[in-house]
């Protein structure tokens, strides 16, 4: 199971997280109370160029002077804190949640389109499988996840996100079978911009996993939402693939439909299909992939778990329950099932 | 001194109560077992292969046939086996020569591997009302998609695909030349192939015309005695392989004997009537890597780069590290021939103990081109020992993109692995020239059963991978997630890269 939902105003106009909390509670049957998470986008405009690393440290002792140590040794940290966080009795607090301000310098790399961007990447997937006692778990510039074992109103007061303001926000309410209780498993991933919440199971992990692996990925969490992050960002950042085009790669047409249509169209998903074959997601899923761009949705080829969409004026949800959608927006006029494998797409209008 | 003679190895008898005397036993049995005198069936039991033709022909199911009849002396070392080769040997100062597969003891890894399937968490589909998609393309892949955008800003493919074979399901049939076998049987096996939506290959012996009707389902060889090949040929062929080693007999070459070459075969093969068909070890332009890129190439330019182009290896230790280099070159798909791969004829001493296992050898190559970022570049066939849909699906499981059967073809024809093969009197019309027993099989028949064999197991493979949830063949391939090791060790489980059942 899992419920997962996520908003965007197109307009960038900012939504403190009071509501999304409500919407994700409202989907606690879907969930077991051993994980929850929210993400949002444009929560810190004080440090726009600045990538925002949240950490979980186990101490502040040693992993922490080894993050530091790394850090420092690739980039500048802008500013440090502790994330501020309030106890709450049904949440036990395992980790210490870190945020730095964060500038790598971009002349340490050589041969990079996007020098910053690999070297935190480079930074997250180093710091994750070399150095116990640490986590990143949220990257990006202007944006921030908080996540914790627990149930989603437990979470969500326990990081007061309601404090936050966002122009996008996505959460999700876990039921694990899946290390339960470790937070680090639960949702929101993140990697650099890309965010993603996710219901399901893929059953081609081992494929997918092995794919990302070979492109320079380490998957650390033990969980096969981690690779849906990275298949968006060596799709889409990468490779520079449209985000409905990573989509018909990761959920592509049947060859059936492909071999009726028109000859340029199927030209281009034969193509697709057999460039990224190894990307192609199976099993019973439903997926929201964020970026500071927009959002995309999107389910399993035959579509196997939920997911609803819905709209007013500029604002666009998606969701496992059109429920969560109206007790979010009780003004919500259009709500549609979107059909198996077709992205839906909430687009930032610049 | 006389060394005596060997024990029987078969021993055939009659049950005279039940035998009719038809004759259809004395008339099958190409070997000789059978004779009559005075009305009487005898039997030469020493002749003998455990073909089965008579025992399968039989109406009356009077014949039985017993397997050393005669016991040794028991002995953990000196086996009958060992004893017998050196008593041979001992006579002729021969190498000895056997055909079919690798037949050590061995343990099999396949049958120590599990597969997978949904419970709760997700549901499996169900293949009779779901898609299920075992189309499979060889060939060159680009590592990424790329774009123009044209005047109006919309985004035009830039990416073109090089060719690639288009297999409606991931089992091909494997190389066995015309020569090695009858016209009848690669007949059956073509018509079977075209029917089925995949391929099969010809073989190093050329392209008998009567093929040719077959040919956009053919893949033709090009081996190190560079029998047949022409332009007329390499043009005629769907895919072109070049063949550098075979698992029954890697570092050596082959040997067609002079008997088996008559007009047909030496017409096709283009060499002498009756003269003997002798592949070298290496080819003699391909003494490194480069060289064999180079022939790659020189192969695209003749074919005008239509074709895509195999590369088939046996499975050595250094498998992996050797199929890098070759998805280097210009070549599309590397194809990996285990140990048990058959033959009609080697070495035994080859076939016994020189080369790898199919398991192993795919799962580190798999994983060799994965660390160096070009797996899907590039497509890695498996063979050699592929019994049923469960290894088809292990194999896939462990990095293959389809596998090529040959015994598992030659059986549904009627083989019953008996192991003769070099003799050229197969009694089921396949491994043989003589006109009379290629007549046995029915071409139509043949290609019957070989594709229904081929239908079964795209069958089994489809429920296989709808109970594991998975409805798109790239989805299992490299899998690793979906396959434990059962009673394997750490080393082995290390080299799957699989982990073992429980974990
Ligand atoms: S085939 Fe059977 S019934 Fe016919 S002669 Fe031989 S043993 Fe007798
Ligand atoms: S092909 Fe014929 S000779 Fe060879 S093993 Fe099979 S039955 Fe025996």
């Amino acid at each position: 199971m899992c419920g997962i939902i996520g908003v965007i105003d197109r307009t960038k106009a900012r939504m403190d997280g009071s509501s999304i909390k409500r919407a994700l509670s409202l989907m606690n049957e879907r969930g077991s109370g051993e994980g929850a998470g929210y993400v949002a986008y444009g929560i810190y405009p004080d440090y726009p160029d600045c990538y925002a690393i949240h950490v979980f440290f186990d101490n502040l002792i040693e992993p922490k002077s080894k993050v530091d140590e790394v850090l420092q040794k690739w980039g500048r940290i802008v500013h440090q804190e502790e994330i501020p966080t309030y106890e709450q009795p049904g949440l036990k607090k395992e980790h210490v949640p870190w945020r730095y301000f964060y500038k790598p310098y971009t002349d340490f790399i050589v041969g990079s389109n996007n020098p910053a961007e690999d070297i935190v990447k480079h930074l997250v997937m180093a710091v994750n499988s070399t150095i116990p006692g640490a986590l990143i778990f949220s990257s990006g510039i202007n944006l921030g996840v908080f996540k914790a074992a627990g149930w989603p109103e437990d979470v969500a007061d326990f990081y007061r996100i309601e404090d936050y303001k966002g122009y996008i926000w996505l959460a999700h309410n876990r039921y694990p079978t899946n290390t339960p209780g470790w937070w680090g498993g639960a949702h929101p991933f993140n990697l650099l911009d890309w965010a993603v919440v996710h219901n399901g199971e893929i059953t081609s992990y081992g494929t997918n996993k092995r794919y990302v692996e070979s492109n320079g990925y380490k998957c650390t969490m033990s969980t096969d939402t981690e690779v849906v992050a990275y298949l968006f960002d060596l799709l889409g950042r990468r490779h520079g693939l449209p985000s409905e085009m990573v989509v018909e790669a990761l959920a592509p047409h049947f060859w059936d439909e492909i071999d009726r249509m028109p000859e340029k169209e199927q030209k281009l998903q034969r193509t697709l299909r057999l460039t990224y074959g190894p990307a192609l997601m199976n099993g019973p899923f439903a997926i929201v992939v964020a970026t500071s761009k927009g959002i995309v949705g999107f389910t399993d080829r035959i579509k196997l778990r939920p997911l609803v969409v819905g709209e007013n004026g500029s604002r666009l949800y998606i969701s496992s329950e059109e429920a969560a959608i109206r007790v979010m927006d009780p003004e919500v006029n259009t709500i549609y099932m979107p059909r198996a494998g077709e992205p839906v797409v909430g687009r930032v209008v610049q | 001194m006389s060394l005596g003679s060997v024990p029987l190895k078969y021993k055939i008898s009659i049950d005279r109560d039940q035998c009719m005397k038809c004759m259809r036993c004395v008339d099958n049995c190409s070997y000789g077992v059978y004779r009559i005198e005075n009305d009487k069936i005898l039997i030469d039991s020493r002749r003998c292969t455990a073909c089965h033709r008579c025992i399968s022909m039989c109406p009356r199911d009077a014949i039985s046939l017993q397997e050393k009849p005669v016991d040794y002396r028991s002995h953990p070392l000196w086996t009958a086996q060992a004893r017998e080769d050196i008593i041979n040997q001992a006579r002729t100062g021969k190498i000895i020569l056997a055909g079919m597969g690798n037949a050590m003891d061995y343990p099999v890894i396949f049958d120590r591997l599990v597969l997978d399937a949904c419970q709760v968490t997700n549901p499996s589909i169900d293949p009779l009302r779901e898609p299920m998609e075992l189309r499979t393309y060889l060939g060159k892949k680009p590592a990424r998609l790329q774009f123009t955008r044209d005047d109006k800003g919309d985004i035009e493919l830039k990416t073109e695909l090089a060719p690639n074979l288009k297999l409606e399901t991931p089992i091909m049939i494997g190389h066995m030349s015309y020569g090695a076998i009858s016209l009848n049987a690669q007949l059956s096996m073509a018509k079977a192939v075209a029917r089925t939506g995949t391929f099969m290959g010809t073989g190093e012996g050329g392209m008998h015309e009567s093929l040719y009707p077959y040919q956009n389902n053919m893949i033709v060889q090009v081996a190190s005695g560079r029998f047949g090949v022409d332009i007329n040929y390499l043009e005629r062929g769907a895919a072109i392989e070049i063949k550098i080693g075979q698992g029954a007999k890697p570092g050596i070459g082959g040997h067609l004997p002079g008997e088996k070459v008559c007009t047909d075969v030496s017409c096709t093969r283009m060499i002498p009537l009756g003269s003997d068909a002798i592949s070298p070890a290496p080819h003699h332009d391909i003494y490194s890597i480069e060289d064999l890129a180079q022939l790659v190439r020189s192969l695209k330019e003749a074919t005008e780069w239509k074709k895509p182009i195999f590369v088939k290896i046996a499975a050595v230790h250094n498998v992996a590290a050797i199929a890098a280099g070759i998805a280097r070159s210009s070549a599309d798909a590397v194809v990996i021939d285990g140990f048990r791969g058959g033959t009609g004829a080697a070495p035994k001493v080859f076939r016994d103990n020189v080369g790898i296992p199919i398991e192993a050898a795919v799962a580190a190559v798999d994983q060799k081109l994965n660390d160096q970022g070009v797996r899907n570049e590039i497509s890695v066939i498996a063979s050699g020992g592929i019994r049923n849909s469960a290894d088809l699906a292990k194999s896939i499981a462990l990095g293959a993109d389809a596998v090529y059967i040959g015994t598992a073809s030659l059986i549904a024809l009627g083989c019953r692995v008996c192991g003769n093969c070099y003799r050229g009197l197969c009694p089921w019309g396949i491994a043989t020239q003589r006109p009379d027993l290629v007549n046995r099989i029915d071409t139509d028949v043949g290609a019957e059963h070989v594709a229904n064999l081929i239908h079964a197991w795209t069958l089994e493979l489809s429920e296989l991978m709808g109970a594991a949830g998975i409805n798109s063949i790239e989805s299992l391939r490299g899998n690793r997630d979906r396959l434990r090791g059962y009673m394997l060790d750490e080393g082995m489980l290390n080299v799957l890269k699989v982990d073992p059942v429980g974990a």
